[in-house]
């Protein structure tokens, strides 16, 4: 049973890879472990594998384990920043501050991601107009290349700090990282859902709810066409204010046991799936008090939900497109989509803020992004992604490398004009599989 | 609150054990090979809010030092009622199988060093008259199987030299609990690929507290693990060996 390779893939479970995996355990002795001994090998950190594409693999190669390393280091109790080791997910971190008050800065759609993934992604979240990305509030990590220990700051080794959020797990490996938490006084979201029929009342409501919201984002039925196009649920809300909990109740979750057939998911189910989410809602505006983990993290009741989409997987999409000119090239990504009929149930529509990012890698940047699953049907889907990514360079937009098992070299080209400055960052003996794929 | 002393503590399993236990204001001394995994886990549970535990990095095999790591623990504790010892090596079995070095290799960490550890704390809970040894074997002690005799025997060789000190201490008071995991998710099997009948070491190290409060003997955790051995262990060697298990 016990194996030199594994098989590993990230949350789309597609593609597939097999490599050598070494646990860390111990921060202290991980240098050791980036000296290959087979030539031509290399290293990639994996964490929790919620990176949809191959950004987290590093297939034939030697994946590094960082969940072992989930220790919390440090607190500092006034300024609510934490030190942790990078293994340690956002589920744990919640866990731990919620009670006492604080709340992460910036969280993505799920909490199953390690500290030290979501720095390497620089991930964002429904805050992003008020908060930046994560990487916004890191102030500093260590990290292990391998030539040596690295200490990182923005006053210490400024331009790895700068090329390590959101550099993609290859500038070395970060073994703890310290943060800044948010004060909370209630695990309640108000909440409020207006659902809304045009495109362009997406973008006036999330002019008008930006000032006085922290979380935005819509959710939208990529089946809808013509007028319709567009049309959606607008989900805002900020922390509500109350009594908070000695601990956190264990979450019930339920779990998807196997692989769904094949067939479960076509163009019929979706579209019936889309047209009964969005009236849902019949009332226009709907005001209530939610516990955070359905505000923010929905899916992560259902464990294991990316086998819904059967053996063959599901690419996610995500595109930023700039402000501007955005509003026009996401109509036109829309209609692509909404003709192809191959949507999924959850396509998010979001605008990113103007806070510049961190990192030199980072993908948010000022402007309106979409997300949305597809399931694999292959060459068919392929092509429309393809036609996609057209779309979003004409638009002078990016994809996020975190979602992605298929952009173009040309394409990354485009989108990551800095990657040459960023190259010079990349370690030696670190690489991955989309580093292969897009160089 | 109860005074434990953790061997191994360092483990998946025991490092859970400890966050559980600190949480319910237990005092700890840990006993771990790495320091610097030991330092990291006293921080963890400090910042969680632990008293500071007391802390040892020690090599359990040196089987020498046991009496006066156990007294330095007694003392630093002042006292001592619960005692786990969790330490364990999967060891190179395929080599073990042809390699009596490497087999002695896995009887000395998985066998030998726990039974040490357990006559000294036994000692220690027969004279107090009270206490609770609790030792971590295994499933696979439970029945021999070409894929890992080796490590097999020596925690199938644990489980029956707890059960004989189980017998002599009743008498005294003293409590000692074997538990059989199954499956656990640890770094010590990164190796595996895993399926549905794997557990993460929280889920073992809840079932250790639980076992430790209600005085269980024996607890395969998760439970359902006691049927598929007990499958197991009635079914017939002639089919049993024809199965490549």
């Amino acid at each position: 049973m016990s194996q030199d390779t594994l098989p590993l893939t990230g949350w789309g479970r597609f593609p597939l890879s097999t490599a050598r995996v070494v646990p860390l355990a111990d921060a202290a002795v991980a240098p050791a472990a980036l000296d290959r001994t087979h030539k031509g090998d290399t290293v990639l950190p994996y964490g929790l594998g919620r990176s949809y594409g191959d950004s987290c693999l590093n297939d034939g190669h030697t994946a590094l384990l960082t969940r072992p390393l989930d220790k919390l280091l440090a607190f500092d109790s006034s300024q609510g920043l934490l030190t942790c080791q990078a293994g340690v997910s956002f589920a744990e971190v919640l866990q731990f501050a919620v009670p006492r008050g604080w709340f992460l800065p910036v969280t993505p759609g799920t909490k199953f991601v390690t500290v030290g993934g979501a720095i390497a992604n620089d991930v964002h979240g429904k805050n992003h107009h008020v908060a930046g990305n994560f990487g916004n509030h890191v102030t500093s990590f260590e990290l292990v290349r391998s030539d040596g220990r690295y200490t990182c700051s923005p006053a210490e080794n400024p331009e790895l700090f700068r090329a390590t959020i959101g550099g993609l797990g290859l500038t070395g490996l970060i073994t703890q990282a310290t943060f800044r938490l948010k004060p909370i006084t209630s695990v309640h979201i108000d909440q409020e859902v207006v659902r809304y029929s045009t495109l362009d009342e997406f973008f006036a409501l999330s002019a008008e709810s930006e000032a006085s919201f922290e979380y935005t984002v819509s959710w939208i039925d990529c089946f809808a066409s013509g007028r319709q196009l567009g049309r959606g649920h607008f989900i805002r809300g900020n922390h509500s204010s109350g009594v908070l909990p000695q601990s956190l109740p264990a979450q019930k979750r339920i779990a998807v046991p196997v692989n769904a057939p094949g067939w479960l998911l076509n163009s019929l189910s979706l579209r019936s799936f889309n047209l009964a989410y969005y009236w849902r809602q019949p009332q226009r505006i709907k005001r209530t008090k939610t516990h955070y983990d359905p505000f923010f993290y929905p899916l992560d009741a259902i464990l294991n939900w990316n086998r819904i989409y059967g053996k063959r997987g599901l690419l996610q999409y995500q595109c930023v497109l700039p402000m501007g000119d955005g509003s026009e090239a996401i109509k036109d990504i829309l209609k692509l989509i909404s003709q192809a009929q191959m949507g999924s149930f959850l396509a998010v529509l979001k605008t990113f803020g103007a806070v510049p990012s961190v990192g030199l890698m980072s993908f948010p940047r000022h402007g309106v992004t979409l997300a949305l699953d597809f399931p694999n049907c292959g060459d068919r889907l392929f092509k429309l992604l393809a036609e996609l990514d057209n779309v979003t360079r004409q638009a002078g937009g990016a994809v996020y490398p975190a979602k992605d098992a298929r952009m173009s070299p040309a394409s990354f080209a485009q989108f990551f004009p800095q990657f040459s400055e960023f190259s010079r960052f990349i370690d030696p003996h670190f690489s991955s599989s989309f580093l292969r794929r897009v160089q | 609150m109860r005074k434990v002393i953790i061997f191994g503590a360092t483990s998946a399993i025991a490092q859970a054990v400890a966050r559980r236990l600190a949480q319910k204001s237990d005092a700890l001394f840990l006993v771990g090979r790495n320091p610097n995994k030991l330092a990291a886990l006293v921080s963890d549970l400090v910042v969680r809010g632990a008293k500071p535990p007391g802390s040892a990095s020690a090599d359990l095999n040196d089987t020498s030092a046991h009496a006066r790591l156990f007294q330095q623990a007694v003392d630093h504790l002042g006292g001592c009622d619960v005692v786990l010892i969790a330490h364990g090596d999967l060891g190179h079995e395929a080599a073990a199988q042809r390699d009596y070095t490497e087999a002695l290799a896995s009887y000395h960490s998985n066998f030998l060093s726990a039974v040490s550890l357990a006559t000294v704390a036994g000692n220690y809970f027969e004279a107090q008259k009270s206490g609770c040894l609790v030792a971590i074997s295994s499933v696979a002690g439970d029945r021999g199987r070409q894929s890992n005799y080796i490590y097999g025997s020596a925690k199938g060789a644990l489980s029956l030299f707890l059960q004989g000190l189980r017998n002599r201490l009743f008498h005294s008071g003293v409590h000692v609990i074997t538990v059989k995991p199954g499956f656990v998710d640890t770094p010590m099997t990164a190796q595996f690929k895993k399926g549905a009948l794997w557990a993460q070491p929280d889920t073992i190290a809840a079932g250790i507290v639980r076992a430790v409060e209600s005085k269980r003997e024996v607890v395969y955790l998760p439970g359902f693990w006691w049927l598929i051995m007990f499958i197991f262990k009635v079914m017939p060697e002639g089919i049993f060996k024809r199965l490549r298990t």
